[in-house]
């Protein structure tokens, strides 16, 4: 563990919590005496720092973009990840290939280092999809809009990777960790704790990476728990940590050492990633019924990308002509998305009878042939006869 | 030989044990289901011959033995979960509503989830409180789940294989107060065929189990013996009842039962669920849609009332029982 920091929210506000951090706000290094997370982020290199940098900046862009669209009337809603960045692209960073991840509806971030077209992102928020990708494609399962549903998914998918043999083999392109990612309000779900019950009793390679952005819509913490988040996990007997959320590579270090332990078999882990939500809960959201704009400005001054930016400085692997470069990127993830989102018509109609089921049934096969019929026999005519009523 | 005589519980053992020879994917889950082998031992010795990975006892938390099993079906397996009693099945309603049902829907037909529910349900055992509920229509107003529950032991073993076969989620209710109702099992039987949607497809098509002409009885589960003991009444009084068992509530083949009712006339549907709002009352909808013109007089129904199962000293007044079902033929054939 490195230095101690105050709890910035009001969970027992005088508490003083262990917290992993690696780099301050301003860009230094911490001294961390027994190098037990520092040495886990020695070998990355100046390259390494500035492709999550890139990749946090374009995950801001996305975020900035996708508002925007929204506000014009293109997308449904839309849940910002600003001032999360850290706590998705740090982590995200640290997975093998074959890790398998379940993400909650926020981590933009993950879904952009996992390689998910910008524009298949947004297709649920469109109202085009309720999903929008190939989990297969990513080792990324799907958004999941019930809180924390997802997490005993997680697990029991942990459970099957177990059974394959596919942990504790000492290879690193087959051993596998399941990460479940969930929001502070969810620690407070039936089925996060039962997650974690099944998880620890049964060493399932899973994290529980709990982003707590200190609030689950108006509600902060402090409504979910009477202590430190983190420290629900040991109730379980599942090693826990609080980490630096907005310090990407703190949560680099805790979640290669997570994955280290599931990989080789040892059980789940529980992270707390401590950050800030900066925006709203979601487009349709409000903050300023609920929140002081001293507490924004006091996390906009520890923005996650300013730090990241600061350690690249302070260790002389800024660049203008390459900040330039990530800049002009982020233009262009713009230019895309903003063609390619208003480009995603809606789904055939049938398209609502689809894949109900994987084998015919005959309630969806009717009303699907009865639907079929009605669109053929009202082709125009239903509208007119609404017109005429109306007149 | 192949055919051996054995209660309904035993059958569908036997049927997981067939499936669990058969592929190595399928796995059991449930509380109390390993050593134990079950409170209703009928999961008995599989643990023994199967292991503890395959055959787990679970921690006692429902939500989280279905929504485990849907994050193994999605990593390949084959889950099996027991529910130990009707009124338990209720903290998992969530995953099977939300996710369990949907999974293949919400991912555009990416995922499957070949999970099992099984659930012993209905009353008549003399239970307390939440072990004696019959909530099949809850879940077959659920697109994305099939709901079945078999009546006899041969259709106890080709259905529950034909369930664990099954790409899609199925809920499998068992019907308890049947469990120890012997009768023939050809084990050799193959594997009933889901993809063809034909008449074998024990889980999307009723069978007529008596035919006749003046009404038909509808059943399925627990009151299939009911409608046929009812049917040997009527018989005595000279009125030939046809007995229908629907097998599955969700798909429910109206096909069926309307063909039947544009022989008879009449029908009446027989289920311990409560009537309000109940698989009788769809099916009734359905038959005035189908067979308006056939019918002679209005569908009936048989089944619990709009009260929480009573305690058990009164639950022989709730059920329907060959009585009620008489009463309501009687009335049936008055029109």
């Amino acid at each position: 563990m490195s230095d101690q920091v105050t709890d910035g929210s009001d969970v027992a506000p005088a508490d003083v919590v262990p917290l992993v951090q690696l780099v301050t706000p301003t860009g230094e290094r911490v001294h961390e005496p027994d190098n037990r997370y520092a040495a886990r982020v020695a070998h990355l290199t100046g390259d390494d720092l500035r492709a999550m940098y890139r990749d946090m900046v374009l995950t801001r862009r996305f975020d900035d973009e996708a508002t925007a669209l929204q506000r014009q009337g293109e997308l449904g809603l839309y849940a910002q990840s600003t001032g999360q960045e850290a706590a998705q692209v740090g982590p995200a960073h640290a997975l093998a290939v074959q890790d398998m991840v379940f993400p909650s509806y926020r981590e933009q971030g993950i879904l952009h280092v996992r390689g998910v077209d910008p524009v298949d992102r947004l297709r649920l928020y469109r109202g085009v999809d309720h999903g929008g990708w190939d989990p297969a494609d990513h080792n990324l399962h799907l958004y999941t809009l019930v809180i924390g549903s997802h997490v005993l998914h997680a697990t029991g998918y942990a459970m099957g990777v177990q059974r394959d043999g596919a942990v504790g083999t000492g290879d690193p392109e087959r051993d596998t960790a399941v990460v479940a990612c969930f929001g502070d309000g969810a620690t407070s779900q039936g089925d996060v704790n039962e997650a974690l019950v099944f998880a620890a009793v049964n060493d399932a390679p899973v994290v529980f990476w709990c982003q707590n952005n200190q609030w689950a819509i108006s509600e902060p913490t402090s409504r979910q728990s009477s202590a430190p988040l983190y420290r629900r996990g040991e109730g379980f007997g599942v090693p826990s940590v609080r980490v630096d959320g907005n310090d990407a590579l703190a949560c680099y270090a805790v979640m290669a050492e997570a994955l280290e332990r599931a990989h080789a078999g040892h059980g789940p882990t529980f992270v707390e990633a401590y950050t800030y939500r900066m925006g709203a809960h979601t487009t349709s959201d409000d903050p300023t019924r609920y929140r002081e704009r001293a507490e924004e400005e006091y996390w906009r001054q520890r923005d996650p990308i300013d730090r990241i930016a600061a350690l690249l400085r302070a260790e002389g692997h800024w660049d203008d002509e390459w900040a330039a470069g990530v800049e002009a990127d982020a233009d262009a993830l713009g230019e895309t998305l903003r063609a390619g989102v208003r480009a995603l018509d809606a789904p055939p109609t049938t398209s609502m009878f689809d894949d109900v089921y994987a084998t015919p049934h005959a309630q969806v096969d009717e009303e699907r042939a009865w639907f079929a019929h009605y669109e053929a026999e009202t082709a125009g005519t239903a509208q007119h006869r609404t017109e005429e009523a109306a007149r | 030989m192949s055919t051996q005589t054995m209660p309904l519980a035993k059958a569908i053992t036997a049927g997981l044990r067939a499936a669990l020879d058969v592929d190595d994917s399928v796995m059991l889950m449930g509380e109390d289901i390993g050593r134990l082998g079950g409170v209703f031992r009928v999961t008995d010795g599989l643990q023994k011959d199967f292991g503890e990975h395959r055959v787990v006892d679970t921690p006692l938390a429902e939500s989280g033995i279905v929504g485990t099993a849907i994050g193994l079906a999605m990593r390949g397996y084959r889950p099996v979960c027991e529910i130990q009693f009707d009124g338990f099945v209720f903290p998992a309603y969530d995953q099977i509503t939300t996710q369990l049902s949907r999974m293949h829907y919400r991912s555009g037909g990416r995922i499957q989830v070949p999970v099992v529910v099984r659930i012993p349900y209905g009353g008549g055992i003399g239970a307390i409180e939440h072990h004696s509920e019959s909530p099949e229509a809850l879940f077959a107003h659920t697109p994305g789940l099939r709901v079945v529950s078999p009546a006899t032991p041969q259709d106890a073993y080709d259905m529950i294989r034909a369930a664990v076969a099954s790409p899609d989620p199925v809920i499998f209710f068992e019907p308890k107060g049947r469990y120890w109702t012997k009768g023939e099992v050809d084990l050799d039987a193959p594997v009933p065929s889901l993809s063809d949607g034909g008449t074998a497809d024990p889980l999307g098509k009723a069978r007529v189990v008596r035919p006749g002409t003046d009404v038909t009885l509808v059943a399925y589960g627990p009151t299939v013996a009911t409608v046929l003991s009812a049917a040997e009444a009527l018989a005595a009084e000279g009125t030939n009842a046809e007995v229908v068992d629907l097998r599955s509530v969700s798909p429910l083949d109206v096909p069926t039962v309307a063909d039947s009712v544009r022989r008879t006339g009449r029908c009446v549907v027989v289920h311990e669920a409560p009537t309000f709002l109940g698989s009788g009352a769809e099916l009734a909808a359905r038959l005035s849609e189908e067979c308006f013109y056939s019918l002679e007089s209005p569908v009936l129904r048989v089944g619990g009332y709009h009260a929480p199962y009573p305690v058990a000293k009164l639950e022989h007044e709730y059920l329907p029982s060959v009585d009620r079902v008489l009463d309501a033929v009687d009335r049936a054939l008055a029109h």
